[in-house]
């Protein structure tokens, strides 16, 4: 039963934030799709198709953030055999391939009418795709065994392998040629985009890290539930 | 309010990116909803089939403020 007592410190706190990432999350939701929608301007190359840009990168962002954060739950779960990390890596997964898979069709429907085309193998679009592959094996790999400890491990390797994946991701469009463009907020002379597609920008960034916040802690309080109604289980078979 | 549903003759792109966003995103908060309130209630039907002392032990909460009290009147009179 001891392996209890640090879940259930983790299930207070987790009850104490949800509140406030739901709120931030319909506030921020709200703001921001009307920024993007309305209170902002068309680009004078790209007219409105530069609103797909305020989900498109965000969506970018945190497909990225996610998988990071889930390296580190992995590399925890690994050297600290922590038991609530393993669990917020299984948490994020699904998260961080929805975010992923959002990047990739909207990038695609933003292709089409400003490239001329929904997709092409250079080194941005390969590795962002790439990255989902990496959610979905860490996924199947977990389910993959009979031994859960066994599939926890196996992933959380092939998550701190993967990994090398995002900076080639964030630098593949200085190192190779691509229809991509560079980056544009993140810069170290300050961001190269107007205040008035900014904020939308931000807002709606805020709106998706909400999101994933509030998700990830529900799922990781489904995971431990879980674990609960196992050993439940267990101590009725055995006694 | 035609012309701004066509965003500038990109509506079919452009509506159809938020549409996705939203259709995933709100699936993955309904499914993850879902998949916390059914486990929750399979853990209570669980917890009620046993007795009162076994349940406390399951769920490692700190014991109840009563439970405290007599078990401090209890020291006091023992004393």
């Amino acid at each position: 039963m001891h392996r209890f007592a640090n879940p259930n410190r983790f299930l207070k706190l987790a009850n104490a934030i949800l509140p406030w990432s739901n709120g931030v999350l319909v506030v921020s939701l709200l703001a921001g799709l009307a920024l993007a929608l309305v209170w902002s301007p068309g680009d004078y190359q790209q007219g409105d198709t530069v609103r797909i840009m305020y989900v498109h990168v965000p969506a970018a962002w945190m497909g990225m953030f996610a998988y990071v954060a889930m390296a580190v739950a992995s590399a925890v779960a690994l050297i600290w055999k922590h038991p609530l990390a393993d669990l917020a890596g299984r948490a994020t997964a699904p998260v961080g391939a929805a975010f992923t898979f959002v990047c990739l069709v909207t990038g695609a429907l933003w292709g089409k009418p400003m490239w001329g085309t929904w997709w092409v193998w250079d080194a941005r679009l390969t590795s962002m795709l790439i990255l989902l592959f990496l959610y979905f094996g860490y996924m199947a790999l977990h389910n993959a065994f009979d031994d859960p400890q066994r599939g926890a491990k196996a992933a959380a390797v092939l998550a701190l392998v993967g990994v090398v994946n995002v900076p080639i991701i964030k630098f593949s469009v200085d190192w190779w040629n691509t229809l991509h463009q560079p980056a544009s907020v993140v810069r170290m002379d300050g961001p190269a985009v107007d205040p008035s597609m900014l904020w939308p920008l931000l807002v709606m960034g805020l709106a998706f890290k909400a999101f994933y916040v509030s998700v990830v802690l529900l799922r990781i309080k489904a995971e431990i539930a879980d674990a609960k109604i196992r050993a439940l289980r267990m101590s009725e078979i055995h006694g | 309010m035609a012309s701004y549903f066509d965003m500038g003759g990109y509506a079919g792109y452009v509506w159809p990116s938020y549409a996705v966003t939203a259709i995933v995103l709100v699936a993955l908060f309904v499914a993850t909803w879902r998949g916390l309130k059914n486990r929750e209630r399979t853990l209570e039907t669980l917890l009620a089939t046993r007795g009162p002392r076994r349940r406390r032990a399951a769920r490692q909460e700190a014991p109840a403020p009563e439970a405290v009290n007599t078990a401090s009147t209890t020291e006091e009179t023992s004393r």
